[in-house]
């Protein structure tokens, strides 16, 4: 990897003092010995009108590869850096940002002591950097934000994407970048600059992100960042993933090694949890400190937007509504015994374990990873043991049969159904109801018709790109309607959040229960619920239509 | 005597109270004979000091035995403290109930004397179902209270010995009552020192009968029909004076098995009781009860009994036999036992199904599960009741063969299978051979009974998907390997695979199989190179192997095809209809369009057809191992992520890099090796993009996608996987002949046969990768021509398996794999470990063949699915990716 820096100069204030203000010789090559290989400095050009300095870090490929296979401490959380075939020996990141710090020091603290002064001034420098890694998908491209990071500092960007292999244009462009960039500044600043922006550009970092980096970049950050309009992008970025990576870095492995066999990338097989953010739930008096965010996070957290900070004013959530509609259906049926089905992070159980008729809940999911972040945010290991005692977690798939999901008054698949290809479904009826067959059973899915009404989501596209079907109204009640008949349940459908005269509401809720109509009559309606006997076909309860659509996405803010 | 298996009756109520009534204690005892069931809980009853430790010494394995005194001292350091008796006793019946669960004959080495004491050792066994048996040791308080004070680890109170003696007293008439099912009372210390413990086998313990049987369905009263089916059997009827038949044998010495149901309904009920009743007084036949025998003969037996369900017929066909006849039956029906274990324990036959964990027990409630079933406690639209669905959760290595339940047609469901096919309603009456596993059926001549509910297939339809259940597959599991022994999955590589298969993969039912990974060849010391054919060659002639074969690598993605010759196919072994399907190495469809799919497998079934494939193997699906290409139609992702991705950053960074070294060069500078450095990595960088674009080109539909079969692994009812390789390539090569020459979606494999003794072969081996490899090749895998090949036999035990294959990868396709420059760094990448890989690529071998032995030999689907699921779940291990 590799960079240039370049000035221009006159007789009386010559090119070449970028020698003096770099500490390095422009009529040598010097050699530095960094932990990822060798650097290295010399001058391309060297004269009073015009001298660049260049680095040229060689990276050892096996070495990077063999510190990256470690595991926990050692070990380094970047997943690229375990592959032999990687774009470090060739990219600008956080490998050269860090080489830069260690050839570069004195000039990077703005000292010069040869010739006190010069490093105090700005000069017109010229920065080449040939393969800049730049994440920018979503917020205007890799080129788009290579502008918005140094724009503002007063550079002249000029950012060429560089694509990714001419013999197939159709796989267009590589996520590199040729950038240049042009301005006047002190050269001190310009190379701090560098050191933060290149890890926030790549998104990655190649070690790990430890509490002092906060201060790091406070350090690095000073006289420039504070102003920077995009510094909460650059803040979150450069302290990216820190609270998942480690655990990422735990858990994944034997996924990532099942999507290497299958040349995936390991996100495509390990997506059941979305990374972003974590919070602990309220679940009752809880004791301890503030949930989920350690105390470091204070230092940035004023630039760094929360995701459920803001939500608190607003009306319920299509996701809370989802909820709501689900416990009313539990409490309906008095069910005190509930199997919550494809539990993801446990969002639903913590809205259970507030109801103390809920004596019992058991989350089942397939995901290793959901069910630990679920008990995290559950925050099980804090909870009392008799509020413990109230809840398990197991591993499990819903297309096999499971004893242990047997005896339950109720059991939840809540946005389940829909992420089964649907030839599996048939093995999932029988797993419910025919095996475990609880007394009643809620399964909500989105209403696809109502898909056009979400503003954001392209036209004919499901909701979340692992919906492996999304169905309409009469869909879901055929299905349900059958498979009610099949095990001996009556059903009734409801809709959840807002109506549309048009195409209904975005969630749909099947309630099942247990027995013929004429069984189901006899059972005793808890005081306050409206008698749903004998409506198989027709929508009992109407949620009230009080709030506008929830426009944050489609899935209602819930990411199971 | 009795059995808790047989009807209890009033003769049953007695229990075999084996004590000679008159001995005296003084007189010389004759020896006697203390039968003891071999799988029952010994309870040995005596006062302290009686000698039941030194008996239980004398007849008992020292592990069949747990005494108080033990437990006491495990508790508590100390076998005589009293305070510690709670807890003892507790660990005691633990231990008596782990033994009992795992089939254990167990001795209980404590006083008994009390009551409440003997209650809770019968409510363990009968937890367990199996016998409890009572010994008592009745001793002379005196002769006890001697022993006693001789012993200096026991210090008693004098009172203890006589209020033990009271208590034994007390005891005594009552212990068949308590519910022992034998008691033997041991008078005085010659009589316990005569005793001899004789073990008996249960009744239903037939294992040493080997068969062949034919196992004959409910026959209620259809005397014709059962004559039909024997004679179609190939049985010869013997008849009375009277024409009647009396007796069936088969010249080839089988021997007929019939579930129960006899009788009721149908029209000849004495008809076919006076049949099979001389079949088994014949020894030519065994028979177990069913409820309608059980029912009937308490009727005759004068009991109170509802008649309904067709048993007025047959009281009223019975009233019309003689006397003596009725004796006959009543005698003949007391005397079934509920099941019966056949063929070394292979084999289990009974009226209405049995789950594994009752197979070799003996008490009530498996007699009543034998005979009536279990019930979900649900009634349906007719008001019967929903029968459990036992069999779907039969996960036991018996085959269990039943009837009871009316069905139209029987099948097999995870190694049970229901033989009532309705004879009596106007169905047929079947039989199973076995261990031939055929049906062999005889229509009802007419409708003799009109049925509650309608015949239907009542029993669970195999096709739902339904018989896979979480236990599996989930958790720490060890799988049983015909040919590499047990291979143990771990529990967090079975969850990943959980995942994995649960969210992504096929339907289990099609997923018969996953392929295995395949380790390289040993590591080169060759200048430039990392892996080479020599140490391939080399190591299977180290092993003994002489004949490999070598088969070119494709540079596409691992594709399992499962083809069916047409729609309805695949339905029998897969319960899936369709074309069939294709998937990756995790079990995913590998094409996401099902179109394209269809295709694919249109053109294979059309090539296999025409190459005569189907017929020649006498199957309606095959199963292939084959690549499918490019590699860039599944790995397109991956290619432009991390890939080309590379090549991209190499191109745009190295030619600045080299620029500015020149310029700093033509200031004179001494840049040293540097610039010549960078040009090697500037070279490797190109070559390393022109090694991937090979494995890329565009595809539209079915244009583009070229697919290379190199190996049928199964067909109907064979595991073809085992065959040799130029076998295979014969079978294939006729399938690429057969294939669209126009437009060819098949590609064949190239191959050379090398002998590893012969230095020439090896050579021609060598130079053959060379030259795959110089044009582009990935490189080419050799395996023993055999196919599965193990290394020299030891003293006394077989070879080790040894690999079924290596790899050896092209010099430059490597740089796909090691990184661009990896040629820099030859001597580091060195040292790779080969062992763990090598390891895995046999466990997981084994288990391909192990699932591909299962599908053939037609075992229920979670006996395959479950290598199928080991091998996912083996490929989460750790080991080196790159290898």
């Amino acid at each position: 990897m590799f960079i240039s820096i370049s000035t221009t100069g006159t007789a009386e204030r010559p090119a070449t003092d970028l020698g003096f203000l770099l500490h390095k010789h422009p009529g040598k090559v010097q050699r530095f010995a960094t932990s990822h290989g060798e650097a290295h400095v010399f001058y391309p050009e060297a004269t009073d009108a015009v001298c660049t300095a260049a680095l040229l870090l060689d990276i050892d490929p096996v070495a990077l590869v063999r510190r990256g296979m470690g595991k926990g401490r050692g070990g380094s959380p970047d997943f690229a850096l375990a592959q032999y075939v990687n774009d470090r020996p060739y990219a600008a990141s956080s490998l050269l940002a860090v080489a830069l710090r260690t050839v570069f020091r004195t000039a990077m603290k703005g000292v010069c002591e040869n010739r006190p002064g010069l490093a105090d001034e700005t000069r017109p420098l010229r920065i080449v950097l040939p393969a800049v890694p730049a994440n920018g998908s979503g917020e205007g491209g890799g080129a788009a934000m290579v502008a918005r990071l140094f724009e503002p500092l007063g550079w002249q960007v000029e950012a060429a994407p560089v694509p990714l292999d001419e013999t197939f244009p159709e796989w267009g462009e590589s996520r590199y970048l040729r950038v240049g960039l042009s301005g006047t500044l002190r050269l001190a600043d310009a190379l701090q600059q560098l050191y933060v922006l290149l890890p926030v550009l790549d998104g990655a970092k190649h070690y790990w992100v430890a509490p002092d980096e906060v201060d790091k970049l406070l350090a690095a950050g000073e006289g420039w960042l504070a102003d920077h309009p995009e510094r909460a992008l650059i803040a979150g970025r450069y302290l990216a993933r820190r609270w998942s990576l480690t655990r990422r870095a735990m858990q994944r492995l034997e996924l990532a090694r099942l999507a290497e066999a299958d040349d995936r990338e390991a996100e495509e097989f390990d997506n059941a949890v979305d990374d972003s953010g974590e919070t602990a739930y309220a679940t009752g008096p809880a004791p301890g400190g503030p949930a989920g965010q350690p105390a470091v996070a204070g230092a940035t957290s004023g630039s760094v937007p929360e995701p459920d900070a803001a939500a608190a004013a607003k009306p319920p959530s299509l996701a809370e509504q989802r909820r709501a509609a689900i416990l009313d259906a539990l409490r309906e049926v008095g069910a005190a015994r509930v199997a919550d089905l494809g539990c993801g992070q446990g969002e639903l159980i913590a809205a259970l374990l507030k109801d103390a008729r809920i004596t019992e809940v058991l989350g089942v999911d397939v995901s290793s990873r959901a069910l630990s972040t679920a008990a995290r945010k559950l925050r099980l290991e804090r909870m009392s043991e008799r509020q413990a005692a109230r809840v398990s977690l197991v591993q499990g798939a819903l297309t096999y049969t499971d004893a242990r999901l047997k005896g339950y008054d109720a059991a939840v698949l809540s946005e389940v159904i829909e992420h089964l290809d649907l030839p599996r479904l048939p093995a999932l009826e029988q797993a419910v109801l025919g095996v475990a067959r609880p007394s009643a059973v809620v399964v909500t899915t989105p209403n696809a018709e109502y898909n056009v009404r979400w503003e954001s989501l392209p036209a004919g596209h499901v909701r979340h790109a692992d919906h492996r079907f999304e169905w309409d109204r009469a869909q879901f009640r055929a299905w349900a309607e059958r498979a009610a008949a099949a095990y001996g349940y009556t059903v009734v459908i409801r809709p959840v959040g807002p109506q549309d005269p048009e195409v209904g509401a975005p969630t749909q809720l099947a309630l099942f229960r247990l027995g013929t109509p004429a069984a189901a009559g006899t059972a005793p309606a808890p005081a306050g619920t409206s008698a749903t006997t004998g409506a198989a076909t027709t929508a009992a309860v109407t949620t009230p239509d009080t709030t506008t659509p929830d426009t944050t996405t489609p899935e209602g803010g819930d990411t199971r | 005597m009795t059995d808790a298996n047989r009807p209890t009756g009033p003769t049953d109520a007695a229990p075999d109270t084996s004590s000679p009534p008159a001995t005296p204690p003084t007189a010389p005892a004759a020896p006697r004979i203390l039968p003891v069931t071999d799988l029952s809980l010994v309870v040995l009853v005596g006062t302290s000091g009686a000698g039941k430790s030194s008996f239980a010494r004398k007849h008992f394995l020292p592990t069949q035995v747990v005494s108080s005194d033990f437990c006491r001292g495990l508790i508590a350091d100390d076998e005589n403290d009293q305070s510690a008796s709670a807890e003892a006793f507790e660990l005691l019946h633990h231990i008596v109930g782990k033994r009992l669960a795992g089939g254990r004959l167990t001795v209980v080495d404590a006083t008994n004397v009390q009551p409440e004491a003997r209650k809770q050792l019968i409510r363990i066994a009968r937890d367990h179902d199996v016998l409890p048996i009572a010994i008592v040791l009745d001793v002379p308080p005196g002769v006890c209270a001697e022993r006693n004070r001789t012993r200096p680890d026991r210090q008693l109170p004098p009172h203890v010995v006589p209020r033990q003696n009271r208590e034994l007293r007390r005891s005594l008439r009552g212990l068949e009552r308590e519910g022992f099912r034998k008691v033997h009372i041991l008078r005085g210390e010659a009589e316990v020192d005569a005793a001899e413990i004789v073990t008996e086998k249960r009744y239903n313990d037939l294992r040493h009968l080997t068969g062949p049987f034919d196992i004959v369905g409910d026959v209620h009263g259809c005397r014709a029909e059962l004559e039909t089916l024997l004679t179609r059997l190939g049985y010869e009827i013997g008849r009375d004076a009277e024409g009647r038949p009396v007796d069936a044998a088969h010249p080839g010495g089988r021997t007929a098995v019939f579930v129960g149901d006899l009788v009721d309904r149908g029209p000849d009920t004495p008809g076919v009781l006076r049949l099979v009743m001389g079949m088994v007084g014949a020894g030519h036949a065994v028979c177990v009860p069913g409820n309608h025998e059980n029912k009937l003969g308490r009727a005759m037996d004068g009991r109170n009994v509802t008649v309904s369900h067709g048993l007025q017929e047959s009281l009223d066909q019975l009233a019309a036999e003689p006397e003596e006849f009725r004796l006959q039956v009543r005698a003949f029906m007391r005397d079934l036992v509920s099941h019966y274990l056949l063929d070394g324990g292979r084999l289990v036959v009974c009226h209405a199904g049995l789950p594994e964990k009752y197979h070799d027990r003996t008490s009530g409630r498996v007699r009543s599960h034998a005979l009536y079933g279990d019930t979900t406690g649900e009634t349906d639209e007719y008001g019967l009741p929903v029968r459990y669905p036992w069999a779907e959760e039969y996960r036991g290595k018996a085959l269990v063969v039943y009837g009871h339940t009316p069905v139209q047609v029987p099948g097999f469901v995870n190694n049970t299978i229901c033989l009532d096919t309705g004879c009596v309603f106007g169905g047929s009456l079947t039989a199973l051979r076995y261990p031939e596993r055929e049906l062999v059926s005889v229509e009802a001549e007419q409708e003799w009974y009109a049925p509650v509910r309608p015949m239907t297939a009542a029993a669970p339809e195999p096709h739902e998907g339904r018989p896979l259940d979480l236990a599996d597959v989930a958790g720490r599991r060890t799988v049983e390997t015909s040919l590499h022994g047990r291979i143990t999955v771990r529990e967090e590589n079975a969850a990943a695979a959980l995942e994995v298969m649960s969210r992504f993969a096929l339907d289990p039912r099609l997923l018969a199989y996953l392929p295995p990974t395949m380790a390289p060849s040993a590591t080169s010391r060759r200048p430039g190179y990392l892996e080479h054919p020599e140490e391939a060659f080399s190591s299977y002639r180290a092993d003994g192997v002489q004949h490999v074969i070598c088969e070119e690598k494709h540079m596409g993605s691992r594709a399992v095809v499962l083809v069916a010759r047409d729609d309805t196919a695949l339905e029998q072994r897969f319960g899936i209809a369709g074309p069939g399907a294709i998937w990756t190495r995790t079990g995913r469809a590998f094409l996401s369009d099902d179109a394209v799919t269809g295709a694919v497998l249109d053109r294979v079934r059309a090539a296999a057809e025409k190459a005569g494939l189907f017929d020649e193997l006498g199957t309606g699906w095959l199963l292939l191992d084959a690549e499918l290409m490019p590699w860039s139609l599944k790995a397109l992702e991956l290619l432009r992520r991390q890939y080309a991705a590379v090549g991209a950053a190499a191109g745009a960074a190295l030619p600045t890099v080299l620029a500015a070294l020149e310029q700093a060069a033509g200031r004179g500078l001494d840049l040293g090796e540097l610039t010549e450095r960078q040009r090697r990595r500037a070279a490797d960088a190109e070559a390393f993009v022109a090694a991937y674009r090979r494995y890329c080109w565009p595809t539209e539909g079915l244009a583009g996608i070229r697919l290379a079969p190199f190996q049928v692994l199964a067909a109907e009812g064979a595991n073809l996987a085992v065959r040799p390789h130029d076998e295979h390539l014969g079978w294939i090569d006729r399938m690429v002949a057969a294939d669209d020459h126009e437009a060819p979606l098949l590609r064949g494999t190239g191959r050379l046969l090398v002998d590893t003794s012969d230095e020439r072969s090896v050579e021609a081996g060598i130079a053959w990768w060379e030259e795959l490899t110089g044009a582009g090749g990935e490189g080419m895998v050799v395996k023993p021509l055999s196919s599965t090949a193990r290394g020299r036999a030891g003293e006394g035990r077989q070879g080790a398996l040894l690999q079924p294959g290596v790899k050896v990868r092209g010099r430059e396709y490597l740089r796909i794999i090691y990184g661009p420059d990896y040629t820099e760094y030859l001597d580091q990448l060195r040292q790779r470990f080969l062992g763990h890989k090598r390891s895995l690529a046999l466990r997981e071998y084994a288990l391909g063949l192990e699932a591909l032995d299962r599908l053939a030999a037609g075992e229920p689907l979670w006996r395959v699915h479950e290598p199928v699921f080991a091998v996912l779940a083996l490929e989460s291990e750790p080991v080196d990716p790159r290898l």
